[in-house]
């Protein structure tokens, strides 16, 4: 192996200073919300504690954190489900180069790119006209939608792009249908990407504000609770929700890598396929 | 391969069958996406378009065809200010994500060498994405803040007298959250394009003599450019579009198209919000129409 030349330090700094730009800001929340009682929302810490951590898990004035929360994870596993489940359809269907398959490419796109404030705005305005009341259900579900599912085919355009398709004639040729071939070849190769998708599927979701604003109705999802709190809480209470739930999305992560690493391995041992090739 | 045979009718016919089968498959698998994106795209914005001709009063809105809503638009000169701040963020933002996420991507895909390591660190890059904006957004604030660390840590080391007061609710403030928010926007694409690059293109031209910036410049850049062009539009229209940021980051005092719309909304004038709403939306796709005019997404996929 050659010797590392000095860019490569060079670079290797910037990146190091890179990531602490990406997780510095977080890191100091997370340790300013064991601000003692008296403490404020910056440095110096006044004594060490869990007074904000136990301040939300009391009854409190400042909203309904927990109702919100529970509203912001079943929405998530709504959202990604259907995402996971319209973008294999969706990535399947691309494939075929079906008639209309470039205007609904760009409407993909579209919904990529068109600011997030329209489809509130608009999915709001549709829902007043018709006389539908607005609920985080319905039309926060349909709106984030919006912006997961794009994603999620993104993903799919990959996977298919580099998808073999002699696996799939392999499978034609011994006879088996469409729907096998699907079920036994098809979806257990795509499978560790579908773990992907579900992750952008449930964390956009989680995470989303600005198409939920208008479209989630009298009940908050939790960043629509967080975001009203920093008009009205000045405690580092506000810290420890952002660290409470900053940890929960980590959490989730490292439990899809978890899977997707689960399942690779699992493809590799039970299965000698393709080995003859290499 | 042997010449082949002429296609008998027969061929020909079951090939067409098979073509619209196709069709109407493709058809059946693209419609649920085809219901979502009907439904909660295609048509808020025909109804934004419409309530943008409408009238309101103080309290309600009601149906009506009159250009008021854009006459007061254009006629306000707030308007073109904020368009132009509107601008200025995206363009700074953009530069900068650019720098830093090339930098970064370049670092990626060619200093470090093993590929487990490769995906190790662009996770690490990645992960933020798929946490709270909202909170990122508030981990700034004790950075930023007047007794924050960079205010207490530029005094103490005797750069500064006094805490600056432009760190925090102020242009530097927002675009740093940008930068902070969307540097991953342009880390993906540009990491992905320099992935596919051959490396035997860059022996040869080291081969050829060309020093470590000319590879730079007349290999690497030219083949990154469909990355570099998809992350532009991610930036762009991500801070175009924004409305939150700019609220949070500048403490309400700046503005951007974005926070037209939100105020609107606030004061429930609507199809005032929806006029201003139409205009953003011409202008990102304005903007995007021409940035396409430089690459092919779809081959790039």
């Amino acid at each position: 192996m050659e010797k590392r030349s000095r860019s490569f330090y060079v670079l290797a700094a910037f990146f190091g200073l890179f990531v602490l730009f990406l997780y510095g800001p977080i890191v100091t929340i997370g340790i300013l919300s064991f601000q003692g009682p008296q403490g404020g929302l910056t440095f110096p810490m006044n004594g060490v504690s869990l007074h904000w951590f136990r301040d939300l898990f009391q009854e409190q004035a400042v909203g309904d954190i927990w109702g919100s929360f529970r509203r912001s994870f079943a929405l998530g596993l709504m959202v990604m489900v259907t995402t996971v489940v319209v973008s294999v359809l969706g990535g399947l269907a691309f494939r075929k180069r079906f008639a209309g398959s470039t205007v609904l490419f760009y409407l993909t796109i579209a919904s990529l790119v068109i600011p997030s404030i329209l489809i509130s705005l608009g999915v709001g305005l549709i829902f007043n006209q018709i006389g539908l009341p607005v609920h985080w259900a319905s039309s926060g579900f349909g709106s984030q939608l919006t912006w997961t599912i794009p994603f999620g085919l993104l993903i799919m355009f990959a996977v298919f792009n580099r998808f073999d398709k002699s696996y799939e004639e392999a499978a034609r040729d011994q006879g088996a249908t469409a729907w096998q071939t699907f079920t036994y070849v098809v979806l257990p190769i795509i499978a560790p990407s579908l773990l992907g998708v579900a992750l952008f599927g449930f964390t956009l979701s989680y995470d989303e504000f600005a198409r939920t604003l208008l479209t989630a109705g009298s009940y908050n999802t939790l960043p629509l609770e967080i975001f009203g709190m920093t008009t009205n809480v000045t405690t580092p209470v506000i810290f420890a929700l952002g660290t409470l739930t900053t940890l929960f999305s980590f959490f989730v992560i490292g439990v899809f890598f978890l899977a997707v690493w689960l399942s690779s391995r699992r493809q590799d041992k039970t299965s000698d396929a393709g080995k003859g090739m290499v | 391969m042997p010449p082949r045979p002429p296609l008998s009718i027969f061929t020909k016919m079951k090939r067409q069958a098979v073509l619209q089968n196709r069709n109407v498959l493709g058809w059946l698998q693209a419609s649920p996406l085809a219901v979502v994106l009907l439904g909660f795209l295609v048509a808020p914005i025909v109804m934004i378009v419409i309530v943008s001709f409408w009238g309101a009063t103080e309290y309600s809105i009601y149906p009506a065809f009159q250009f008021d809503n854009y006459e007061f638009l254009f006629g306000s000169s707030v308007t073109y200010t904020v368009f132009f701040n509107t601008f200025k963020y995206a363009l700074i933002t953009w530069a900068m994500t650019l720098v830093l996420g090339f930098t970064v991507a370049y670092f990626l895909a060619f200093e470090v060498r093993s590929l487990k390591w490769q995906i190790g660190l662009f996770l690490v890059c990645t992960i933020p994405f798929w946490t709270s904006n909202i909170i990122r957004m508030i981990s700034w604030i004790p950075f930023l803040g007047r007794n924050g660390l960079a205010n207490s840590t530029l005094i103490s080391w005797g750069v500064i007298d006094e805490p600056l007061e432009w760190l925090l609710f102020s242009d530097f403030s927002v675009i740093l959250a940008f930068v902070h928010l969307y540097t991953l926007f342009m880390v993906v694409p540009i990491f992905n394009s320099m992935m596919r690059i051959d490396r035997s293109l860059l022996e040869a031209a080291r081969d050829c003599g060309a020093s470590g910036f000319q590879t730079l410049r007349n290999v690497i850049i030219p083949l990154c450019k469909p990355g570099i062009m998809i992350g532009t539009i991610f930036v762009t229209t991500l801070v175009m579009g924004d409305f939150i940021t700019v609220r949070f980051m500048s403490g309400s005092q700046r503005a951007n198209v974005g926070r037209l719309i939100s105020n609107d909304i606030s004061l429930l004038q609507y199809p005032s919000a929806s006029a201003t709403a139409v205009v953003l939306l011409c202008t990102v796709l304005i903007v995007i129409a021409l940035l396409l005019r430089l690459v092919d997404i779809r081959k790039e996929l």
